[in-house]
C-alpha cells in the first residue's frame, strides 16, 4: 500500500503528457523558433515530460533526422501533417502571401493551411491522451484551440513573436491579429519569451498581465562544442570584423546596421562588415551599401547555417543585432558562446537576460557606431565583455526555461480543475 | 571613556558626459552637458545639495549651537568644492559657517579624489598641495590629518604622508588586517616614527550608513538611544569610535523619510547621557591617545565593497587599460603648461570614473549600479576613452608638445 502510494505520487509529480503544436524543427528550420522548440523539448524530456510534437510539414524528414528525434532518451514523438506551410517567410513575402489569404483569390493559401492544420489537430486530439496543450506561435494557434475544444484539456499558447514584431510595426494584418487575440483570450495560459513581448501582448491585445508567464529562451553550450575556424583567413588583412546575422527583413533592422557602418568607416576604415542572411530587403541593402560608397567594406554572405554561421561568429570581433522589435533573439547568445561580444538593440527580449553586452536603441545609429568603434578600438573592452558574458549565459539555459514551463503546466492544469482521476498520467 | 569621532566624506566627481567618438577633435567639454540626454553634473550636485548637504548642514549647525562640546570633521575633495563654487555657492557658505564654529575639523586629501598614489607619487604630492591651498583659501584652516581616496591605504602611503608632515592618517578597520585587534584604538603604521593611524569602526559606521533603513536587519529600526547603548559598550575597552561615512548618507543614500535626520538630531543628547562619553575630532584623538601597537598593512586596503581592496576600481581589463592610459600622458600633459589641458587631465583621474567601469557585481544590480550614472560599465568606459583620445589630440597638437624621436645610436 505504502509502495503504491509512493509510486503514484512519483508519477503525479514527474510525469505529464503534453500535446505540442509547432511548425518547424531542426535541421529543417529557418529561424530561432525551431531551435527554441528543439531546446525546450529536449530539456522537457530530461524532466520526464512526455511531449507529443505535431508538425505541419510534408517536407522530407530524413531517416537520420527521425532517428535523432526518436532516440530513446527523448520522450518526443513526432506527428507530421502535410501542408505547404512555410514557417519563416520574409517580411515582404510574408505580407504578400498573407494578403493573398485575405483577398482569398488563390486556392492554396497560408490561411487555408492554418485552418487545415486545425482540422487535423482536432483528429489527433480526439485519438491521443494528454494533460495539456502547448502551441507555438499563431500558425499553430488554431490547431491548439481545436484540440482544446475537442479534448477539454487546458491550452497554453507560447508567443515567440507577435504580428507587431514581424511587420516592424507597419501594417499588422487584421486576420492574423484576430487569430492571435482570440486564441489568447480563449487559452488558459500564455507563455511569453520576454517581458518585452509580454508588454506587447498586454498593450496590443488587451490580455491581462496576470494571464501571461514570462519564460526566457535558453541556450545549451553542449550544442556548440566544436566551432570551426574556417573563416580565419578573413582576418588576414588585419581588418576588424563586425557581423550582422539574421533575416534581412524590416524586423531585424539591417538598414540601421548599414547606416552605422557608414559612420564607423568615416572614423576607422579598417573595419569589415559581414551580413549573413537573406531576405526581401537584401537587394535594397546592397543598393544602399553601394550608394553610400562602402561596398568594399560590406560583404553579403547569403544565408548561413550550422558550422558556417558559427564560423562567422567566431571570426567576428563584434556581433551586432540591431533589431527593431525582437521578442527574444537567440543569435547574440550563439555569438557569445563562440567567444564574440555583442551589441544588441534595447528593443529585444534577450537584452533582459544579458547585462554584459553593449546596448543601443536600434534607431540611434550614432550611438551604435560609437559603440562599434569602441569595441574594435579597445582590446580591454572586448576582453571584459567576452569574459563576463561567457559566465553570464551559463545561467541562460533550457533547463531553467523548461523548469519554468513545467511549473506553469502544473499551475494551469491545477487552475483548470484537473484531479488525479482526470489526469492522463 | 568612549569618544566618538565623526568624519564625513564629501565628494562629487566631474562625470564624463555621453562623449562619443564623433565628438573627438570637435568638443573639449567632457564634463559639461546641459542636454537631457546626458549626465549633467550641475543638476546632480544641486539635487544632492537640496536633499543632503543643506538639510544636514542645518542639523549639524543646530547641534553645534545646542551642545558646546559637540565636534565633527569633514573631508572635501577639491573637485567637490569647485563644483560648489560654480553651481551652489549657498551650500559652500553653509559649510563655511560650520567650520567657522571652530569645532569642525577639515581633513586633507588629494584635490582630484584620485588614485594617484598608486601610479605617480609626484602627481600625488602635487594634488595634496593643491588641496591644502584650496582648504586654506575657502575655510582659513590647515589640515593636519590625511585621508586618502576611498580610504585606500598601506604602509608605503603612511610613510609618504608622514614625510609630508601630517600627524595622522585615516584608514578602514578591515577585518583581514586587524584580525583580533580592535579599531577603537590608535595604531602606529609599521616603520613610522610619529604618525598615528585611526581606523574606521565599520560595524557601527555601516549601521548608520548602510543598514539604517534596512527592514531585513534584525536591529531595525535604529534609534539614537539604541546606538548610544552600543557606543557605551565600548567604554573600558577602547579609546575612540571612528564613525566614518559618506556625508550623502544623510538624505541621499538614506532618504529623509527614513528618519535619518531625526536620528542625527538626537544622537548627541543620547551619547551625552553617559558622562564618560564625548565627541572629538581626529587631531584631538591623535593629541590625546597614544598608539597601542604597530600595524603592518602591506597590501592596499580600502573601504569599498566586502573585499575592502582595490577591486572596485581595478579588477577588469578595461579599468586597468583606462587608468594606465591616463597616467601615461602625465609628462606630455604637464609639458604643455596649458591650464585647461592639465585640469581636464586631472579631472579624468578621479576614482569614480574607474568605479563606473566595474563589472564585479554588475549582474546583481547592487550599489555599483545604484551609484552608476551610466547604463552599463561598458558605456562608462567608451565615453571615458573617447574623452581621453580627444585630450591626447590636444596634447599632441599643443605648441609645447615635444615629439619624441627615436635617436639612432652611433655605431
Amino acid at each position: 500500500m505504502w509502495y503504491n502510494e509512493l509510486e503514484s505520487f512519483t508519477f503525479y509529480i514527474y510525469f505529464m503528457r503534453v500535446l505540442m503544436f509547432g511548425w518547424e524543427f531542426p535541421p529543417h528550420n529557418s529561424g530561432g523558433l525551431g531551435t527554441a522548440c528543439f531546446g525546450l523539448t529536449r530539456a522537457l524530456a530530461v524532466k520526464k515530460i512526455e511531449v507529443l510534437f505535431v508538425l505541419p510539414k510534408k517536407v522530407s524528414v530524413t531517416a537520420s533526422f527521425m532517428d535523432i528525434l526518436f532516440g530513446d532518451e527523448r520522450r518526443v514523438k513526432f506527428l507530421e501533417i502535410e501542408t505547404t506551410l512555410k514557417p519563416y517567410v520574409t517580411s515582404e513575402g510574408y505580407i504578400r502571401e498573407r494578403d493573398k489569404v485575405v483577398s482569398d483569390i488563390y486556392g492554396n493559401t497560408l490561411m487555408q493551411e492554418v485552418k487545415r492544420y486545425a482540422l487535423r489537430a482536432r483528429e489527433i486530439a480526439k485519438k491521443e491522451h494528454f494533460d495539456v496543450i502547448h502551441a507555438h506561435d499563431w500558425l499553430s494557434f488554431l490547431a491548439g484551440v481545436a484540440a482544446k475544444k475537442v479534448s477539454g484539456k487546458p491550452l497554453i499558447l507560447h508567443m515567440h513573436a507577435t504580428e507587431f514584431d514581424r511587420t516592424g510595426g507597419q501594417g499588422a494584418n487584421e486576420e492574423v491579429y484576430k487569430i492571435e487575440r482570440e486564441a489568447m483570450q480563449y487559452a488558459d495560459g500564455i507563455i511569453a519569451v520576454s517581458n518585452f513581448t509580454k508588454q506587447k501582448i498586454v498593450e496590443h491585445y488587451g490580455i491581462p498581465a496576470d494571464k501571461i508567464q514570462v519564460v526566457h529562451n535558453g541556450i545549451d553550450e553542449c550544442d556548440y562544442t566544436s566551432i570551426p575556424d574556417k573563416l580565419a583567413d578573413l582576418k588576414k588583412a588585419g581588418q576588424k570584423i563586425v557581423l550582422f546575422a539574421g533575416r534581412i527583413t524590416i524586423q531585424k533592422g539591417p538598414e540601421y546596421f548599414i547606416r552605422a557602418a557608414k559612420r564607423v568607416l568615416e572614423v576607422n576604415p579598417n573595419v569589415l562588415f559581414l551580413v549573413a542572411g537573406s531576405g526581401d530587403m537584401e537587394r535594397q541593402m546592397m543598393l544602399e551599401t553601394a550608394s553610400l560608397g562602402i561596398s568594399d567594406h560590406v560583404m553579403f554572405m547569403g544565408f548561413l547555417r550550422g558550422d558556417d554561421l558559427n564560423a562567422a561568429y567566431k571570426a567576428a570581433d563584434l556581433f551586432v543585432m540591431p533589431s527593431v522589435s525582437e521578442p527574444f533573439g537567440i543569435t547574440p547568445l550563439e555569438s557569445i558562446i563562440a567567444g564574440t561580444p555583442v551589441l544588441i538593440s534595447k528593443q529585444s527580449g534577450v537584452s533582459e537576460v544579458i547585462t554584459h553586452a553593449l546596448k543601443t536603441d536600434f534607431w540611434d545609429t550614432e550611438d551604435m557606431a560609437n559603440k562599434i568603434l569602441g569595441a574594435v578600438a579597445h582590446r580591454s573592452l572586448s576582453e571584459t565583455l567576452r569574459g563576463n558574458s561567457r559566465q553570464e549565459i551559463k545561467k541562460v539555459n533550457w533547463d531553467v526555461a523548461s523548469e519554468k514551463c513545467v511549473s506553469y503546466y502544473e499551475k494551469i492544469i491545477c487552475d483548470c480543475g484537473a484531479t488525479s482521476d482526470t489526469r492522463y498520467i | 571613556m568612549a569618544s566618538l569621532c565623526f568624519y564625513f566624506q564629501v565628494h562629487q566627481p566631474y562625470r564624463v558626459k555621453d562623449y562619443r567618438v564623433f565628438d573627438v577633435g570637435n568638443d573639449n567639454e567632457y564634463f559639461n552637458d546641459d542636454s537631457e540626454r546626458s549626465i549633467n553634473n550641475k543638476k546632480i550636485l544641486r539635487k544632492v545639495a537640496g536633499k543632503c548637504y543643506l538639510p544636514a548642514n542645518a542639523v549639524l549647525l543646530e547641534l553645534l549651537k545646542k551642545h558646546p562640546e559637540f565636534k565633527i570633521s569633514f573631508s572635501f575633495s577639491g573637485v567637490f568644492l569647485d563644483q560648489l563654487e560654480e553651481f551652489s555657492p549657498e551650500t559652500l557658505a553653509s559649510f563655511q559657517e560650520l567650520i567657522a564654529t571652530g569645532r569642525v575639523e577639515v581633513l586633507e586629501e588629494t584635490y582630484y579624489h584620485s588614485l594617484s598614489f598608486l601610479y605617480s607619487p609626484e602627481e600625488f604630492r602635487r594634488q595634496v598641495t593643491m588641496h591644502r591651498e584650496k582648504i586654506q583659501e575657502l575655510f582659513g584652516v590647515t589640515p593636519t590629518v590625511f585621508r586618502n581616496t576611498e580610504l585606500i591605504y598601506n604602509n608605503a602611503l603612511a610613510h609618504e604622508v608622514e614625510r609630508m608632515g601630517y600627524k595622522g592618517i585615516i584608514a578602514e578597520g578591515a577585518d583581514h588586517v586587524l584580525g583580533w585587534k580592535s579599531p577603537n584604538f590608535l595604531y602606529r603604521p609599521q616603520g613610522t616614527e610619529n604618525i598615528k593611524l585611526m581606523l574606521k569602526n565599520y560595524r557601527l559606521s555601516d549601521d548608520i550608513a548602510f543598514r539604517f533603513s534596512s527592514k531585513e536587519w534584525v536591529d531595525f529600526p535604529l534609534t539614537a538611544p539604541k546606538f548610544a547603548k552600543w557606543a557605551n559598550e565600548v567604554n573600558g575597552n577602547g579609546h575612540v569610535i571612528n564613525l566614518f561615512m559618506d556625508y550623502e548618507t544623510f538624505g541621499e543614500h538614506q532618504w529623509e523619510d527614513t528618519g535619518i535626520f531625526n536620528f542625527l538630531r538626537h544622537l548627541p543628547e543620547e551619547i551625552y547621557k553617559n558622562p564618560n562619553n564625548d565627541f572629538i575630532t581626529p587631531s584631538e584623538a591623535i593629541a590625546r591617545y597614544e598608539p597601542v601597537a604597530e600595524l603592518d598593512v602591506h597590501n592596499f586596503m580600502s573601504w569599498a565593497d566586502v573585499e575592502r581592496d582595490l577591486s572596485a576600481w581595478l579588477s577588469n581589463p578595461m579599468q586597468h587599460d583606462a587608468i594606465q592610459s591616463i597616467y601615461k600622458l602625465e609628462e606630455d600633459v604637464l609639458a604643455t603648461k596649458d591650464e585647461k589641458i592639465i585640469s581636464d587631465w586631472r579631472k579624468l583621474q578621479t576614482s569614480d570614473h574607474f568605479y563606473y567601469m566595474c563589472t564585479k557585481w554588475f549582474n546583481d544590480g547592487d550599489v555599483h549600479k545604484y551609484f552608476n550614472p551610466y547604463n552599463t560599465p561598458y558605456e562608462a568606459f567608451i565615453a571615458y576613452m573617447n574623452a581621453l583620445q580627444d585630450l591626447r589630440l590636444r596634447v599632441v597638437g599643443h605648441p609645447n608638445y615635444v615629439k619624441k624621436v627615436a635617436v639612432k645610436k652611433l655605431p
